[in-house]
């Protein structure tokens, strides 16, 4: 790898390095299990619980959100504890520092993926120890199994062997005697047994052993195999409770509407009109909006209707245009930073060949979860419950801890099933807001959902970006690229929403994501971030920053293969020849693909096949996308996938994530935007910011390899590549090339 | 008001204005049915009167006099679930799931008028209906699983 700004450590090497040497020892010292036992029950690690009547219950320290995760994270227990999978009940786990998520912020070290050198691999361990420190209890990086994965299955391990211990006490025999099967530890010589339930009381009061061994791989009864969901029958039931379902005796029913301009005050309110409806019981002046409590969600969406508010104006400009002028600016005059500075930059490198240069945006974007925003919250005294869908609650007993200046002890949030996060469940803005409501309650729950309008408008949006790519090609290839992206900071804009929360020193790496760490080999090589001021909301949009930079360097590889009369998938096999996994998925698309073979236009205008590859958390994806252009518009009519994450735990489940991933990013390539107006975003409903539909949709070819040595994540990794491969696919059908997203700006879907 | 929901006539104290969707989720506690948008564009809400699909964020609640049919009354008294939830069983559909009550009602009135859709038939009768987590293939593989099933049945 090439120079590395020191200063652009995601935490700080000061920070870290301060706080090393003192911090070891309490990195090693466990948080405590904040799971209580009932009586006649045994708790094993913050993680596994075993009633007397022989139910074991998986506490899953991660959000549902359809990624899958409750049942990989089970399984990885049940591996070790030797139950059935299908047998043991789960519950998601309180908020609590034991369940910290490492691996989120280990992907947050600034070496990529594939650089598996000592200072690499230090680096990520110290974000680890970080991670610890920071406590964060977060869904998100698509970092959950690679998170768990040692941890889990050493919990199950260990919690086995402290079963086996205790039935070799009761016994009289040696523990090594011993085997377990099916819940039960059964001693082959006496052909006795007992079952885990019976012994699960006086076994959980052990040491919890250190030295547990885990299972080779080659005796995994349920990891590596596609297992059934857990969840599965309870969501073809209408009985799972998102946030939205939650019901308590008294509760109350409420909306929010705060300044469509967002962050800026209400100036004035009339209130009137909405407290004559009948069933509306009180409208409440939130400073920058307001609510409305009533004895149904209808009856406060009607009377939010009817308030007349007042708006301050917008912290930031107006229009879209204004918007981008801002960040126009700052590509143009911006000095940002370097997250690659390899060799020569193509201004020095001219004279070696012709330059071909680009310039790419990408718009702002909602998450649009299918489940709009919603949280219930119940105040007793000074103390405070929250239900709702989420993906971070320690954040959210943080920021309630803060705002309402009340101990974390007096917070205790349940976190329910989500209907979907993409990172927008991330934030703890729904959480808190239905706590403030609830002060206004007497103690009485109360639900506050919002209108998908509210959902939009109030969204922390993927930010807008554009960025300048410059290339010298020379007789043999590339002789110098470079990249210059400029967009609003995610991690400044996500930061600066918790309370009392310190702004990780050092440039927001996330803005140049997809670019600097993608395993070209390429001597000259420059890579420049600049951060534009902007207060417009920005967040954690599936796949972040990769959700943008692979769509303008993965584009203008394309531009390059064709500059150089190059096949762009033999281009980027031999750029990336030195890594096994990148050749490996490259590969498989081309042979899934049938890349390269005529493609007839029969019943059509015309068809075309583009490529595109990212390496994102952990995980190497290729895809190819093959297009026809139709009298009614382009349509997509088939995805090849090849992701390699290293070891498959689920291989069904990853190949839904990949599907997942590719049609929320063909979904916003094909046409989705947010902009402003008059300091509001316009679009509010799926009228005007569709999403892919069956009709739309693809036949979709996935194939999961295992070359990489290290696991990646599911979640995210499916988008990136997909929105370059579809513009790709575009040009190779209509010779069009369209640099700015979404597409449907030049081009229409059939 | 009187509404016959799943077999049972269930009497509600609500305005005769409010949508059956919020009846349905606020006052009659069946929370199976979802909020998606409230402008019929994304199907989340969509419930079954008298076989026929319908919006319920839309639909009035005064202005149904029919017999509905939510995601809750699809399996039978003893649990056995309906081919269409079976099917979405057997192909692990849902991701996160909350656009699938909606999904299987329309698969379910798809499967009422046209008991062996092709693909173009899919594409019509599920279009209304939006899936963020994607699973539009694993939808239209069981809907086929599930026609196949009902004709051999
Ligand atoms: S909520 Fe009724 S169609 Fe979306
Ligand atoms: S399964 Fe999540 S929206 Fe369809």
């Amino acid at each position: 790898m090439g120079k590395i700004l020191r200063r652009t450590f995601l935490l700080g090497t000061a920070a870290i390095a301060g706080g090393f040497a003192v911090g070891w020892y309490m990195y090693q010292k466990p948080y405590p299990n904040p799971l209580e036992a009932t009586p006649g029950e045994g708790v094993f690690t913050p993680f596994i619980k075993i009633a007397s009547d022989d139910t074991v219950k998986m506490v899953i320290p991660r959000a549902e959100m359809g990624q899958g995760m409750l049942t990989t994270l089970a399984a990885m227990i049940v591996e070790e504890l030797d139950v059935e999978l299908a047998s043991v009940k789960t519950e998601f786990a309180p908020a609590a520092k034991a369940y910290y998520n490492s691996a989120m912020l280990e992907e947050g070290a600034p070496f990529p993926a594939f650089d598996n050198s000592f200072v690499a691999e230090t680096m990520r361990g110290l974000q680890g120890v970080v991670a610890k420190f920071l406590a964060m209890q977060a869904t998100g990086g698509s970092s959950s199994t690679v998170d768990a994965f040692d941890k889990l299955r050493e919990a199950g391990a260990a919690a086995r062997l402290m079963l086996v211990q205790a039935a070799a006490e009761q016994w009289g025999v040696v523990a090594a005697s011993l085997r377990t099967e099916g819940g039960k530890v059964i001693d082959p010589a006496l052909g006795k047994s007992l079952s885990y339930g019976a012994l699960a009381e006086a076994a959980s009061q052990r040491k919890v052993p250190s030295d547990a061994t885990l299972k080779p791989r080659d005796q995994w009864r349920y990891l590596g195999k596609t297992q059934p969901k857990l969840d599965i029958v309870a969501k073809v039931s209408g009985k799972t409770t998102f946030g939205i379902d939650v019901r308590l005796p008294d509760m109350l029913f409420a909306t929010v509407r705060m300044n469509p301009r967002q962050g800026a005050a209400m100036t004035a309110m009339d209130d009137g009109p909405a407290l004559v409806l009948p069933g509306v019981i009180k409208v409440v002046n939130l400073g920058t909006g307001f609510a409305v409590i009533a004895s149904n969600t209808w009856t406060a969406f009607q009377a939010a209707d009817a308030v007349k508010p007042q708006w301050a104006e917008a912290p930031y400009p107006a229009t879209t245009d204004a918007v981008f002028g801002k960040i126009e600016q700052a590509l143009a005059l911006g000095e940002g930073f370097h997250m690659r500075s390899d060799g020569d930059t193509p201004a020095e490198a001219a004279g070696r060949g012709g330059t071909i240069k680009a310039r790419y945006s990408a718009p702002y974007l909602a998450h649009a979860c299918m489940e709009p925003m919603n949280a219930t919250a119940q105040w007793q005294g000074d103390r405070l419950t929250i239900w709702s869908g989420n993906q971070a609650p320690t954040s959210i007993v943080q920021q309630a801890a803060a705002v309402f200046s009340i101990p974390a002890e007096n917070v205790e949030v349940v976190s329910t099933y989500l209907g979907g996060g993409f990172g927008r469940r991330f934030e703890t803005d729904f959480s808190i807001l239905a706590a403030r409501v609830a002060k206004e309650t007497d103690g009485k729950p109360v639900q506050v959902t919002w209108t998908r309008e509210e959902d939009m408008r109030h969204d922390m949006y993927r930010p807008g970006a554009l960025c300048e790519a410059e290339a010298v090609l020379g007789s043999d290839g590339i002789e110098a690229v470079s990249f210059k992206t400029a967009s609003q900071s995610v991690m400044a804009s996500a930061f600066g929403r918790l309370e009392g929360a310190m702004t990780p020193p050092g440039p927001d790496k996330l803005i140049v994501d997809g670019l600097w760490d993608q395993p070209y080999d390429l001597p000259n090589f420059h890579v420049t971030g600049v951060p534009v001021d902007l207060a417009i909301p920005v967040g954690f949009w599936r796949s972040v920053g990769h959700s943008f930079n692979p769509f303008f360097i993965e584009s203008f590889m394309d531009e390059i293969a064709a500059a150089s009369k190059q096949d762009p998938l033999e281009m980027r096999l031999k750029l990336m020849a030195k890594h096994e996994p990148a050749v490996g998925v490259l590969e498989a698309v081309k042979e899934m693909s049938g890349w390269g073979t005529a493609l007839d236009a029969a019943g059509v205008k015309t068809r075309g096949r583009g490529v595109a590859f990212c390496l994102s958390f952990g995980t190497w994806v290729a895809q190819v996308i093959q297009v026809a252009e139709t009298n009614s518009g382009i349509r997509i009519e088939k995805v090849w996938c090849a992701a390699d994450v290293g070891t498959a735990l689920d291989p069904g489940n990853l190949e839904a994530q990949m599907i997942s991933g590719i049609i929320y990013g063909l979904s916003a390539a094909m046409g989705q935007q947010i902009t402003f107006a008059d300091g509001a975003a316009e679009q509010g409903n799926f009228d005007n910011y569709d999403a892919m539909r069956m009709g739309q949709c693809p036949v979709i070819g996935v194939r999961i390899l295992e070359n990489s040595p290290k696991m990646g994540g599911a979640g995210e990794p499916g988008t990136p590549p997909s929105l370059p491969a579809l513009a790709n696919a575009i040009f190779a059908a209509t010779g069009k090339r369209i640099r700015s997203l979404p597409l449907s700006g030049e081009v229409s879907f059939a | 008001m009187e509404l016959k929901v799943n077999g049972k006539t269930l009497s509600l104290d609500t305005d005769p204005d409010m949508p059956l969707l919020w009846a349905l989720r606020d006052v009659a506690g069946l929370t199976g049915t979802k909020f998606g948008c409230g402008i019929a564009q994304c199907g989340a809400c969509a419930v079954l009167i008298d076989g026929e699909p319908v919006r319920s964020c839309v639909t009035p609640v005064s202005s149904v006099s029919g017999e509905i049919t939510t995601i809750e009354g699809f399996a039978a008294e003893d649990g056995t679930l309906s081919a269409v939830q079976q099917a979405w069983v057997d192909g692990q559909v849902a991701q996160c799931g909350y656009c699938q009550s909606g999904q299987m009602l329309a698969a379910t009135a798809l499967l009422k008028a046209n008991p062996s859709p092709t693909d173009a038939d899919i594409d019509d009768a599920m279009s209304g209906n939006m899936c963020r987590c994607g699973t539009y293939p694993r939808i239209r593989a069981a809907i086929h699983a599930a026609a196949k099933k009902l004709a051999g049945a």
